[in-house]
């Protein structure tokens, strides 16, 4: 018979008592082993000197102090990539600029020193040209000249 | 908070107490309820949840609630049944509204059920006897452990509390009808438990 069975079939029990007396021997026993455990944990646990919330707090305290400091790593490593990265790009850009005006200091001079060789060329051309009847002429104007 | 060493004696604060209340008093009276029901609170959490370090915050949390409200206590039901609805209401409210975390926190710092069944008083018995009593808490412990919210609540301040049923019926909210039922299921898994029929 159930202990709620035993209850409802005596109606004149005095309400708020349970009718442990009537609980089996182990199950009595077993409850009363059960009861005696939690109290001697809970008394154990009660006496044992308190660290628990100190601990907890250093704990946090290092806890947010490895976070910030991970962070700050992280954010160190990121932007000193970046800043590498744009470095390196940087130098690139000013190397090709570099070559592109040499390469044009060289184009100039090569098309300078082209022009000069035409002139001369052209000089000679037309000096060898001048009719022989036209030296006198030619002799008076370096004359004038100098 | 301190740490109380030993158990008192259990003082009740009566509605009589509370009506020659003087205002000078009521610090030193809460702080006498604070060392005499204490260990009761922390034990009955303790058993709740096996989990020492939740057991604790949440006995804290009791008390500042008590002492937060003790102006209004009236004094209608002992400082022990107040108190004890407290913890009650404050164990559902962290059950409700943080299941995961509960959870979490249970599975991760809640004590091994045959590690809590270790706690045995070192009394004059045989290591057969010691044996038997370890088997049997925790048998206990396995059925606690499958009871439901309610049905735990009523079964821990029954038989380890050793509460009256009215006591209970004040402490829970429940009827006492109902509150018998809850300890008739819990028996029952108990002794189903322990091998015994339903």
């Amino acid at each position: 018979m159930s202990v709620w069975k035993r209850w409802t079939s005596r109606p004149n029990e005095r309400a708020g008592q349970i009718a442990e007396d009537k609980l089996e021997p182990a199950l009595e026993q077993a409850l009363k082993n059960f009861r005696v455990s939690v109290h001697a944990w809970s008394e154990a646990e009660l006496s044992r000197p308190r660290t628990a919330t100190k601990t907890v707090r250093q704990r946090s305290w290092r806890l947010a102090a490895g976070l910030t400091l991970g962070c700050a790593l992280v954010a160190g490593g990121a932007g000193g990539g970046v800043y590498q990265h744009h470095h390196r790009q940087e130098l690139a850009r000013i190397a090709a600029a570099r070559v592109a005006e040499q390469q044009r200091l060289v184009a100039e001079q090569k098309a300078r020193d082209e022009e000069e060789d035409l002139l001369a060329k052209v000089d000679s051309d037309v000096s060898r040209e001048v009719p022989s009847a036209m030296e006198p002429l030619a002799q008076l104007m370096d004359d004038t000249t100098r | 908070m301190a740490a109380g060493t030993a158990l008192e004696t259990m003082t009740r604060v009566t509605a009589h107490e509370i009506a020659g209340r003087e205002p000078g008093t009521a610090s030193e009276e809460f702080s006498a309820v604070v060392t005499t029901h204490r260990p009761q609170i922390f034990r009955f959490l303790l058993a709740s949840t096996r989990d020492v370090d939740l057991a604790e915050t949440l006995t804290q949390e009791c008390f500042l609630k008590a002492h937060r409200n003790w102006g209004s206590f009236r004094g209608e039901s002992s400082a022990m049944t107040w108190l004890m609805r407290i913890a009650i209401n404050l164990q559902k409210d962290h059950w409700r509204n943080r299941r995961m975390q509960f959870w979490r926190h249970t599975q991760t710092n809640s004590v091994d059920l045959d590690e809590a069944s270790d706690w045995l008083p070192s009394g004059e018995r045989s290591a057969e006897q010691k044996l038997l009593a370890h088997e049997q808490v925790g048998h206990v412990w396995q059925a606690v452990k499958g009871l439901s919210e309610r049905q735990r609540t009523v079964f821990l301040l029954r038989y380890v509390e050793e509460q009256e049923l009215s006591e209970i019926a004040r402490a829970t909210g429940l009827s006492e009808g109902t509150v018998k039922a809850h300890l008739s299921r819990a028996l029952g898994r108990v002794r189903a438990e322990l091998g015994g029929k339903r």
